[in-house]
């Protein structure tokens, strides 16, 4: 078993004066792997990044990468290239010389690096803008000449500052499948920063969800998406209906929740992290949710009625929200199959909202 | 019927904008410059005015021209000219050097600084401003004289027995050049080094760029337009320049300005005077049109 992974980072903290921007953060990452740190603007994502390019220096930790302490390593020694925001092109260079740049400081042979350059921009599709300026092209075009700008001197490690921030949807979607394909053809570490959540769902192998300069939690996007740990996380990553109640322990696999929000108790599979009695907090996601204007549902699953406030009508798929006797609102939402002409519910029905015990998740904070 | 006398009004205005600064030109550049180049063609002769007329009239709208080119071929004629020029050219150019590897530093460091203490610096580098340029000059006569200030420091610490000759030599026209021109290179390369985007450096550093490499390959040329602006804000002046040369310079340190001021106030030689004027304005103007040219080219560049 390999012992040592291939990114450590190690009790990482950095302050600003006062101000703690990454508070004691440790995290392993895996070669190969497309890793997202995703969490909203002052997290500390973006300090971490720039920790581990070398830009700033731990306050305390360390930074090991390939087994090769990085921690005091100024960031042109360092194995890593970095995939601007902003892209940092060099405005007075074309994007023949951007790209060579990084070649260049290792006094490699022209030859050689002419070659390397043109395979470079005909893996980003940019052979034919050699001579252009950055100024010349256009956003996306500009994030290919960083990308391959970066890439071209092969680093241990990627990383990725929201690369796809500046970009439009439609390009963003597109772009987001390009960096995969990239990641995997080079098999080069990618450690992307993002404040997307479908950005980082879509694109990474795992992500770190981070708040207040720490990890919330660690895991692949179906792990962080369906079972959440915290409140946080479940509500930072897609929608989620959240409740309180006391957890009812009868054995191994089975429990029930009592909850007044509901103003009834449900059972529930997973329980990992609650002692018996403890007061918890319950997520179940809305799409697992659904809505039937049937009265009876079967044993199995837990309902709970209700009356429609309000569908919000989003084409593919539509939103209830519906109130319950508590005057607690849940969502629902339900995929269109059919034509909205022919769909039954409609405001003031009434409803149950029916899910499967499975789907409800006890999180831990 | 409103729209179109807003619309006249609005020329109006637009034309009364740019009319001052047009007048202002004609009135002291212009003007001046053609009388000037009409005198240039002119002879010399005792009297007042004391140059020969270049236009006579002859009656009705026509007009004898009496113009000479002599005065031109004098210039090219007697070395002392052509001297004059290449050392004033010689002058500036290496103040504009001392200018700039001294201000350049300087600039650097001023946009390096936080905010609070950058203005406290820019105001520094304005301060000299707030005393008249020629005191200033005079100042520097009483540090370097042979009894001057420095002197008097270097024999008391020891240092020199013999007072060190500074006043007088080219030594002290570099210095009084280079002292009082440097606030026109510093902000120039201020602007530009401030405006300079620093995750630029960040991305040279992690290509692997030593912070020398990264310093000639991405800080030089992103100054590169308030270098351009600093040295012609310092060599164009320079040129010209005639009180340093006159009052720090020695007898052999020729400059144009100073054989210019010759030419009229000692010998009277008006025409010849202008002449020179007229050369200078040449070697003057020639590299604004360059600056401007290059200016143009910076311009399309960021359409």
């Amino acid at each position: 078993m390999d012992t040592q992974p291939f990114i450590r980072i190690e009790n990482v903290t950095k302050t600003f004066g006062e101000e703690v921007a990454v508070n004691n953060l440790s995290l392993d990452i895996g070669k190969n792997e497309l890793f997202s740190l995703l969490g909203a603007s002052g997290c500390g994502k973006t300090t971490l990044l720039r920790m581990i390019a070398g830009f700033e220096k731990p306050t305390s930790g360390r930074i090991i990468i390939d087994g090769v302490d990085l921690t005091n390593i100024p960031p042109f020694e360092r194995p890593v290239n970095t995939v601007f925001q902003s892209y940092a092109l060099f405005p007075h260079m074309t994007v023949e010389q951007n790209v060579a740049f990084g070649l260049k400081q290792e006094k490699t042979p022209k030859s050689e690096i002419e070659d390397r350059v043109a395979s470079m921009l005909k893996m980003v599709e940019l052979e034919g803008m050699r001579k252009r300026k950055p100024h010349q092209m256009s956003g996306g075009q500009r994030q290919r000449v960083a990308l391959a700008r970066a890439l071209i001197k092969l680093p241990k490690v990627l990383l990725l500052d929201e690369p796809l921030a500046a970009l439009d949807k439609k390009l963003r979607e597109r772009t987001q499948f390009e960096l995969v394909n990239i990641q995997e053809l080079t098999g080069i570490t990618f450690i992307m920063v993002t404040h997307d959540q479908e950005e980082a769902m879509t694109m990474s192998s795992r992500i770190g969800v981070m708040n207040a300069g720490m990890l919330q939690q660690v895991g692949t996007p179906s792990q962080i998406y369906e079972y959440p740990h915290s409140r946080y996380v479940a509500d930072f990553i897609g929608e989620a209906n959240i409740f309180e109640g006391i957890l009812q322990k009868e054995d191994e696999s089975n429990a029930y929740i009592e909850c007044r929000e509901l103003g009834q108790d449900f059972s529930i599979k997973r329980h990992d992290f609650a002692e018996n009695n403890a007061p918890v907090a319950v997520m179940i996601r809305p799409e697992k949710m659904r809505i039937t204007l049937e009265e009876e549902i079967s044993d199995e699953l837990n309902s709970v009625a209700g009356t429609v406030k309000d569908i919000a009508y989003l084409g593919d798929m539509s939103i209830y929200h519906v109130e319950l006797e508590s005057g607690r609102v849940l969502q629902a939402s339900q995929l269109n199959f059919q034509h909205t002409a022919e769909r039954k519910i409609t405001w003031g029905d009434e409803v149950l909202l029916y899910w499967h015990p499975d789907n409800a998740v006890v999180l831990a904070q | 019927m409103t729209g179109l006398m807003s619309k006249t009004a609005n020329k109006l205005g637009r034309l009364s904008v740019l009319l001052i600064p047009f007048l202002w030109m004609t009135v002291f550049f212009l003007l001046p410059f053609l009388i000037l180049l009409k005198i240039s063609f002119s002879q010399t002769r005792t009297g007042i005015p004391p140059y020969t007329e270049v236009f006579e009239w002859a009656g009705g709208l026509l007009f004898k021209i009496h113009g000479t080119m002599e005065n031109f071929y004098f210039l090219i004629s007697d070395s002392l000219y052509f001297a004059a020029y290449t050392n004033s050219i010689k002058i500036a150019a290496i103040s504009t050097l001392i200018c700039l590897l001294i201000g350049y530093p300087m600039a650097l460091g001023i946009s390096r600084a936080s905010p609070k203490v950058r203005n406290i610096l820019l105001l520094l580098v304005i301060l000299p401003f707030w005393t008249s340029f020629l005191i200033r000059v005079y100042a520097w006569i009483g540090l370097l004289k042979n009894e001057g200030l420095i002197n008097h420091l270097l024999m008391a610490l020891g240092i020199i027995d013999q007072p060190l000759v500074m006043l007088h030599t080219p030594f002290a026209v570099y210095l009084g050049i280079s002292y009082s021109y440097l606030p026109f290179m510093v902000l120039p390369l201020y602007a530009s080094l401030e405006k300079m985007d620093y995750s630029l450096l960040e991305a040279a550093a992690d290509l692997g760029a030593k912070p020398m490499q990264a310093f000639l390959s991405v800080t030089i040329p992103q100054s590169m337009p308030g270098i351009i602006a600093g040295s012609m804000l310092v060599f164009i002046p320079a040129i010209g320049e005639f009180v340093i040369p006159d009052l720090l310079g020695g007898a052999n340190t020729l400059m144009i300005g100073k054989v210019l001021w010759n030419e009229f106030f000692l010998n009277r030689d008006w025409p010849l005077a202008s002449a020179v004027a007229v050369i200078m304005l040449v070697i003057l103007v020639l590299p604004l049109v360059l600056w401007q040219r290059h200016q143009q080219v910076l311009e399309e560049r960021d359409q």
